[in-house]
């Protein structure tokens, strides 16, 4: 039918002018965007995209600079000393603490977090009775959109109290290690950070975990299912493996939110500027928390140390991005492209 | 659609004749409670404060530890003169200092006096003049406490610098108890709380410290806490939320955060009488201080080695930070206006009924020529 109806149109039109209409189509093809919306669209994202990197490099200059103003004046070692004190003539100041703190509050929240988030993303999606299941989705959401200063009073009004018996158990048990010996001081140490760092991360890893086992194709399941497999094989033989780079993506969202964290930590945490070997001691600092707490009575100098400290904490963000990717990378053949 | 409309009418009626009814209650229960409740306070607020042509918007910034005090006067100054706006924010002493000296508020509050290189800043935004430290509250320092089983302590300070410095560790040590015979002390871990952030409240602590008892306590000072170990928390009100939950513990924090369970440390000054934080205490410790400003500038050396009977010397005193001469025209007389009020003597009665302390006498009629010949 359709072969026929276009083999009288070819018939009816004229030969010689119909050479020219094709050419000018694939010429107009060729060239790309010639109407003036298109032009007007390519103008306007072109220009958004160079707006960005403009603002990102203004930003870059702005921090970089201040940051050598500060360091420049650093009478101590800026990578390697325990004390922050920018008032003193000369100012001695220094990450190590911070830097150290850091990274140990986020490790803790995502050893914590990632298990959970993970098993909660498969019982939403494989084991929970429909009905069941929204609400508590739904939940989970709920605690992402909570603000962190209110989940800071929480951690310093209910989750520090509590914490005793917990952290007098892991003395009791585990205290020969050092890592959880405990001096009876109130619980506001690392360790209380980063279970508070998990319970807000959790959502963010949550939820999208459980959309990328929801991406699960049906095929895979079904032809496992048709194997004999049970349901705990099913989901370890086809829902794991293609959800894998998915749920590395979502860990490293979560980390990104503990790494920055800010008043939720600087509200439960008792920072000093000393590394202690125990988790459950009080002391260590993170950079976010050490900026909210000496940001409001800094001099001029001082928030140029902080915006120095600033520029370690996106160093740090950007190693561990960059990390993430590598490990996606790798990876990539489990990813839903081919699946 | 037609009976809608007239019940709309009909509803607007009845609202207009119920709000019309309130508005004249209103009206009546008002005039009522000026002519007999607060007339005294009204009369004595137009006597005391003269607002002369002063009008506008005046922006201050600064000491979040005297923002209490500010806001009492700044309820009081603005139901008198009803023309001027004063907005304070209490961002912290260095902040306020740094908007000062940038020329975005009119005065600033700060909890230590100027260091040179800010009287240096100033000179740019007080064309023909310099910043100047004008003291305007005190307020004692509380070492709260939190240790079942006792209720009065008594500490002096070099007691109070090892146990800030992790030297003594327990209450029932030999230190402590020499000072407290009648107090039955447990044995019980001593868990000193100090701020995480930097404030004006640990710079006066450690400068306390520094000058009773050098021996015991050898860091340079400043508003970041140095001694390591030991909780931080951060504002007064996380110290004493702290000190609260915490059994054995011990911080210090402004008098108005020392309530609710805490005991307040007896400090031994060597007076006859240990000396507990009271508004009464703190001024007369100022009235033993110092003034070291040059010029109009009135900051203060406080004497924290003070033996005068019922001195508490563990004080701090803040500042008000105007322009002694160049401040801008266009708020001078409301800048004039409101600090002529907090210093005079309505502004600085106000103060001890919210646990700060007034100003001695010798030292605030100083102040008071001074506010007079700002320009």
């Amino acid at each position: 039918m359709d072969i026929s109806t276009h083999n009288t149109d070819t018939d009816d039109t004229p030969p010689p002018t119909a050479p020219p209409a094709v050419t000018a189509e694939q010429k107009r093809a060729a060239r790309g965007a010639t109407r003036p919306g298109d032009r007007i669209f390519l103008a306007l994202s072109r220009g958004s995209g160079i707006f960005l990197l403009v603002i990102m490099a203004a930003i870059a200059v702005f921090l970089t600079y201040r940051a050598y103003l500060a360091i420049s004046k650093d009478d101590a070692n800026f990578l390697t000393t325990f004390e922050w004190n920018t008032g003193l003539v000369p100012p001695k100041f220094g990450i190590a603490v911070l830097a150290f703190g850091t990274v140990v509050s986020s490790i803790i929240a995502m050893v914590i977090a990632v298990p959970i988030a993970v098993a909660i993303a498969l019982f939403i999606t494989h084991y929970a009775p429909r009905r069941m299941s929204g609400p508590v989705s739904y939940v989970i959401d709920l605690l992402a959109a909570v603000p962190s200063i209110v989940y800071g009073l929480w951690g310093a009004l209910v989750l520090v109290p509590h914490m005793d018996g917990l952290f007098g158990w892991l003395n009791d048990y585990l205290g020969w290690t050092g890592v959880f010996s405990w001096d009876d001081g109130a619980p506001r140490s690392m360790l209380t950070v980063g279970i508070l760092l998990a319970v807000m991360i959790l959502p963010v890893i949550t939820n999208v975990s459980r959309e990328v086992f929801r991406q699960v194709p049906q095929m895979h399941e079904e032809a496992a299912l048709a194997l004999g497999a049970t349901r705990w094989e099913v989901i370890r033989m086809s829902v794991i493996p293609f959800g894998r780079s998915g749920v590395i993506s979502a860990s490293m969202l979560g980390l990104g939110r503990a790494l920055g964290e800010t008043m939720a930590v600087a509200t439960v945490l008792s920072p000093d500027f000393d590394i202690h070997a125990s988790l459950l001691n009080p002391g260590g600092g993170t950079f976010a928390q050490n900026i909210a707490s000496k940001f409001n009575e800094a001099t001029e100098f001082g928030r140029d140390a902080l915006i120095a400290s600033g520029l370690v904490l996106f160093v740090i963000t950007l190693l561990v991005n960059g990390a993430a990717r590598m490990i996606i990378a790798r990876r990539s053949e489990y990813s839903g492209a081919n699946a | 659609m037609k009976l809608q409309r007239m019940n709309r009418r009909a509803l607007s009626l009845g609202a207009l004749a119920v709000s019309g009814a309130l508005a004249l209650t209103a009206c009546g229960s008002d005039d009522t409670g000026s002519s007999s409740g607060s007339s005294s306070s009204a009369t004595a607020a137009a006597g005391s404060i003269k607002c002369d042509d002063a009008k506008g918007q005046l922006l201050a910034d600064g000491s979040s530890a005297q923002k209490n005090a500010i806001d009492a006067w700044v309820k009081n100054f603005t139901q008198a003169c009803s023309g001027v706006q004063v907005n304070y924010k209490g961002s912290g002493s260095g902040a306020g200092v740094t908007a000062f000296t940038q020329g975005q508020v009119a005065f600033a509050g700060s909890d230590s006096a100027l260091k040179p290189e800010d009287v240096t800043a100033s000179k740019a935004v007080c064309s023909g003049g310099q910043g100047i430290d004008l003291p305007m509250v005190a307020g004692p320092i509380a070492v709260a406490f939190n240790v079942s089983g006792v209720d009065n302590l008594t500490l002096d300070a070099a007691t109070i610098a090892k146990i800030f410095d992790g030297k003594i560790t327990n209450w029932n040590d030999k230190a402590i108890a020499a000072l407290n015979p009648d107090a039955t002390l447990p044995d019980l871990k001593i868990q000193p709380y100090h701020r995480s952030d930097e404030s004006g409240t640990t710079d006066n602590f450690t400068k306390y410290l520094i000058a009773a008892t050098p021996d015991n306590w050898k860091y340079e000072g400043g508003k970041a806490w140095q001694a390591k170990g030991g909780q931080a928390a951060a504002g007064s009100s996380g110290v004493a939320q702290g000190v609260k939950q915490t059994n054995g513990a011990i911080g210090y924090m402004e008098l108005s955060y020392a309530k609710d369970g805490l005991g307040t440390v007896a400090v031994d000054t060597g007076a006859s009488a240990p000396v507990k934080a009271s508004s009464d205490g703190a001024t007369k410790a100022v009235a033993a201080a110092q003034v070291v400003g040059t010029g109009s500038d009135l900051s203060l050396k406080l004497d924290y080695n003070t033996k005068a009977e019922g001195a508490y010397p563990l004080t701090l005193v803040t500042y008000e930070i105007a322009c002694d001469k160049g401040n801008k025209a266009a708020t001078l007389p409301a800048t004039k206006a409101f600090l002529r009020y907090i210093a005079s003597e309505d502004g600085q009665g106000i103060l001890s009924g919210i646990d700060y302390a007034p100003i001695p006498d010798a030292i605030i009629s100083k102040v008071r020529t001074t506010i007079e010949g700002l320009s």
